[in-house]
């Protein structure tokens, strides 16, 4: 049996950006629940990790109005998660749920129901934000300040651990049945704790309406990736879904985490980091690479590049031609944002396109061109062996704990990785060739226990 | 031969009655498993029964008279709507109407997941609307103090409804054109923004969810009493309402329901359902039996507590209610079964032939596949933008 490090894999349902090729011949319905059920039990054939499932709260806009050219529209979270927790039974179902827009008492019922519906895999992706541009489909609109946004995040996870360990696991008791009727009471009262907890961001008073899930917490994500969010995830997540898809950026980012997790008396072992990756499978070298070519141009659509590019430059540039050099206006680094409803990870704007103009001059590309350039990240490219040999050298080598797969189409996008790449990894052996019966979601992941329970047991 | 009743069944824990669980066996250990709840609906669902409706809370449980937890009878239970949406997939035919709260969850979130459960369940989804007016509940949130007015409660719930209402109708039919030519996904002057502000609630923008397939799932809203018997005809497409209660007979009630819509210059006639408690016995003296057993173990008659009339019966005596409900101009029943699963199975294995037979249900097999809304007799819901498509813009007025 092979001691080597095993490879941790979650599949993402395609998402609302340009990554997902909604003009392909087999792409279908982004909301239809067969798609979802389509995608998942594909994962769940490759026995991946967990189904990953992003979160919509207003519909993306660019220069005041709807952005049209991505897939728009997409299910509620829980809801469509719920629906899955009928179809599958064995991969975790992890989900992308708003602390600033959410009450910690209402998400964590619906967290504990899905973690009783699935038998224990339900995974929570934390996410804060502040904007008004959210703000204002939600009854307090915009009201948290940008620097609160970590502060209430965590008093939001550390309330709903509190929430969910407030009834013990043998709470229930549905005394014994006597003569066909069942005397004594149907849960312990003393099993059964009142919350009382008063912070800075919440007052919450009274009994959690939900038993003890199977998990008791489900498993926590975290995606930030700012100093703040950082430290967040060392503190509370047990996987991080991270940006980090370079090899050495990579290995930076996670001695990184691994240093922040001993500052907070934490082990590397508690905590899984997975980036988010595509991954292009071709015969050979060279098909790979004309796949990818062709699934870059498509991603990129003339309309497309223009509209990246406005979100850069921060004006209206329609009149452009998308097959003519950069524009030689400069972008408008003091008005409000066009572009609203995604996160932007570009800090230093001048010095981003002066490197496009430097590049696009360099080697005479189109707006187009310069964008497919810019734009392609966390991509790999090759044959199926390749791509196996990659993976695992990340893994090996400390790079990631695994990966959150991309896939370019819904729903099929994944069958070929499932087919071609994961036989693969389970060759190499260090790959799981089945999942174990019964598995929760952190025994899948080989998690410890809860942070509470080790905390009760050190105590 | 058509339906001629419309026959919902109430879901909640181990019954309605208390002590109902003490009788569950160990089923009573897996009510929060999707295992439970998937052979309880799907029985329902094959058997032909219209919808069910399942009941949610954000209290743990009732409380004793000393104001603490009453875990003498079922504590804790799931989320109605995740629930819900679990089970959809293993039924083909049945409506799923969780109660939702409108009260501390924001509308936005009550929204996308009742459009989700209606994707998810292929036009079966309805919400049943709720208040959550107690300080118990506020206590959980700690957002407002709690023992808020009740008018006041009911005038943001309205607000609720609208804010629902407009986000479900926020993407035409056909607002997806994916349209390769031009790159374009959508037609984004087919998405229209909720543009609600309210004295309790404000949405600015579009669902974030395509038009689901009823468009606008059927809204189950219980008038057990007058304020929310006008609340339920002027936002709901399904009225409840509960005999017995507040010493009020049935043609009093529908009485009072039709003159709402009256008052309300509304030539709409909504479904009026009957909500009856249940347990179904093999004779009269076996169900009174039965119901004074778990009286004895609850230590209190449920017929003293329960909020509608509280039947001992057997399937003739309940077709025979039933027959005299519609003659009076019901349009069926919510029957929420003492126990589960035992009543809820005599529901569906007995009482729908017995209905079939009596010439009240068209037979399950010679049924046609329907949305929700048709099942229950609605006519389509029809969006509000719908007539002005690439006409001048429509003012809705809130």
């Amino acid at each position: 049996m092979s001691t080597k490090r095993q490879v941790h894999l979650a599949a993402h349902f395609p998402g609302v950006n340009n990554t997902t090729l909604w003009g392909d011949d087999r792409a279908e319905s982004q909301i239809a629940f067969s798609s979802f059920e389509h995608f998942a039990r594909n994962a769940e054939r490759g026995s991946f990790d967990y189904l990953f499932l992003a979160e919509g709260l207003r519909l993306r806009e660019q220069k005041g109005r709807i952005h049209d050219l991505d897939v728009v529209g997409r299910p509620n979270t829980l809801a469509v998660l719920a629906a899955l927790a009928g179809v599958t039974s064995h991969i975790g179902l992890v989900g992308t749920l708003q602390t600033t827009f959410n009450e910690p008492l209402e998400l964590a019922k619906q967290l504990a129901t899905l973690d009783h519906l699935t038998d224990g895999r339900a995974g929570w992706n934390v996410v804060t934000s502040s904007d008004a541009f959210h703000g204002a489909n939600f009854r307090r609109g915009g009201f948290l300040d940008h620097a609160d946004r970590y502060t209430r995040a965590a008093e939001f996870i550390e309330l709903s651990r509190e929430l969910w360990d407030s009834w013990q696991s043998d709470a229930v008791v549905a005394g014994a049945t006597v003569g066909g009727l069942a005397t004594g009471p149907f849960a312990d009262r003393s099993r059964i704790r009142d919350v009382d907890h008063h912070g800075p961001q919440f007052d919450v008073t009274g009994t959690f309406p939900v038993p003890r899930s199977p998990q008791g917490h489900p498993v926590v994500v975290q995606a930030g990736d700012s100093d703040e969010g950082r430290d967040l995830a060392a503190r509370h997540a047990e996987v991080i879904f991270s940006l980090h898809t370079e090899f050495d950026d990579a290995q930076a980012y996670y001695r990184d985490i691994t240093a922040r997790l001993e500052r907070v008396g934490r082990s590397k072992d508690e905590l899984h980091i997975l980036p988010g990756a595509t991954f292009t499978v071709g015969d050979t070298p060279a098909d790979a690479e004309e796949r990818s070519r062709a699934i870059r141009r498509a991603q990129v659509s003339p309309a497309t590049a223009i509209a990246f590019l406005e979100q850069v430059w921060n004006r209206d540039l329609s009149s452009y031609d998308v097959d003519g050099p950069l524009p030689e206006v400069d972008p408008d680094y003091e008005g409000a944002a066009i572009t609203r409803g995604r996160a932007r990870h570009t800090r230093d704007v001048p010095a981003l396109v002066q490197s496009w103009r430097d590049l696009a001059e360099a080697e005479h590309l189109s707006i187009r061109d310069l964008v497919i350039r810019a734009s392609t990240r966390g991509g790999f490219v090759g044959t199926p062996e390749h791509i196996a040999a990659e993976i695992d050298r990340y893994v090996q080598e400390r790079a990631t704990d695994g990966f959150v797969v991309v896939p370019h189409t819904n729903p099929y996008g994944l069958d070929e990785f499932v087919d071609r790449v994961v036989p693969l990894l389970q060759e190499r052996g260090v790959y799981r060739e089945s999942y174990d019966e019964g598995a929760t979601l952190r025994e899948t992941l080989g998690l410890p226990g809860t942070i509470t329970e080790r905390q009760a047991v050190s105590a | 031969m058509p339906d001629r009743i419309i026959l919902v069944t109430a879901l909640q824990g181990a019954g309605w009655h208390p002590a109902a669980w003490r009788v569950a066996g160990p089923a009573a250990l897996r009510l929060t498993s999707l295992r439970h709840w998937r052979d309880v609906v799907v029985e329902q669902d094959r058997l032909g029964v219209d919808a069910v409706t399942i009941e949610d809370s954000f209290t743990a449980g009732p409380t004793d008279p000393a104001g603490d937890l009453d875990t003498r009878t079922v504590v804790g239970h799931l989320d109605a709507l995740l629930v819900a949406n679990a089970v959809a997939p293993a039924t083909r035919a049945v409506g799923l109407v969780p109660t939702v709260s409108v009260t501390h969850t924001e509308p936005f979130h009550v929204a996308t997941g009742l459009q989700t459960l209606d994707h998810v369940s292929l036009g079966r989804a309805g919400w049943r609307i709720q208040v959550s007016p107690t300080a118990r509940e506020a206590a959980l949130f700690g957002r407002r103090p709690g023992g808020d007015d009740v008018s006041a409660l009911f005038a943001e719930a309205r607000e609720v409804a609208e804010v629902v209402s407009r986000l479900w109708d926020s993407w035409d039919d056909d607002a997806i054109i994916r349209d390769v030519t031009t790159g374009r996904f959508i037609d984004r002057d087919r998405i229209h923004n909720a543009a609600f502000v309210g004295e309790y609630v404000s949405v600015h923008g579009a669902s974030i969810v395509p038009r689901s397939p009823q468009g606008r799932p059927p809204v189950f809203s219980l008038a057990h009493r007058s304020d929310a018997a006008a609340f339920a005809v002027d936002t709901a497409d399904v009225v409840l309402v509960t005999p017995g209660f507040d010493g009020r007979e049935e043609r009093e009630l529908l009485t009072e329901i039709r003159a709402l819509e009256q008052a309300a210059g509304s030539d709409v006639r909504h479904p009026v359902l009957a909500d009856l408690a249940v347990l179904i016995g093999s004779s009269p003296a076996a169900a009174a039996d039965e119901l004074a057993a778990l009286d004895a173990a609850a230590g209190t008659p449920y017929a003293g507590v329960a909020d509608t009339s509280v039947l001992a019966t057997t399937v003739p005596e309940l077709v025979s209610r039933i027959g005299a409900l519609r003659d009076i101009g019901f349009a069926g029943v919510r029957l929420r079964p003492l126990r589960i699963p035992v009543d809820s199975t005599a529901i569906a294995r007995q009482l729908v032939p017995a209905l079939v037979t009596a010439g009240l249900r068209a037979d399950v097999a010679s049924r046609p596949t329907a949305d929700l809304r048709t099942r229950l007799g609605l006519a389509p819901a029809v969006s509000r933008y719908a007539s002005v498509s690439g006409s001048a813009p429509v003012e809705v007025s809130a």
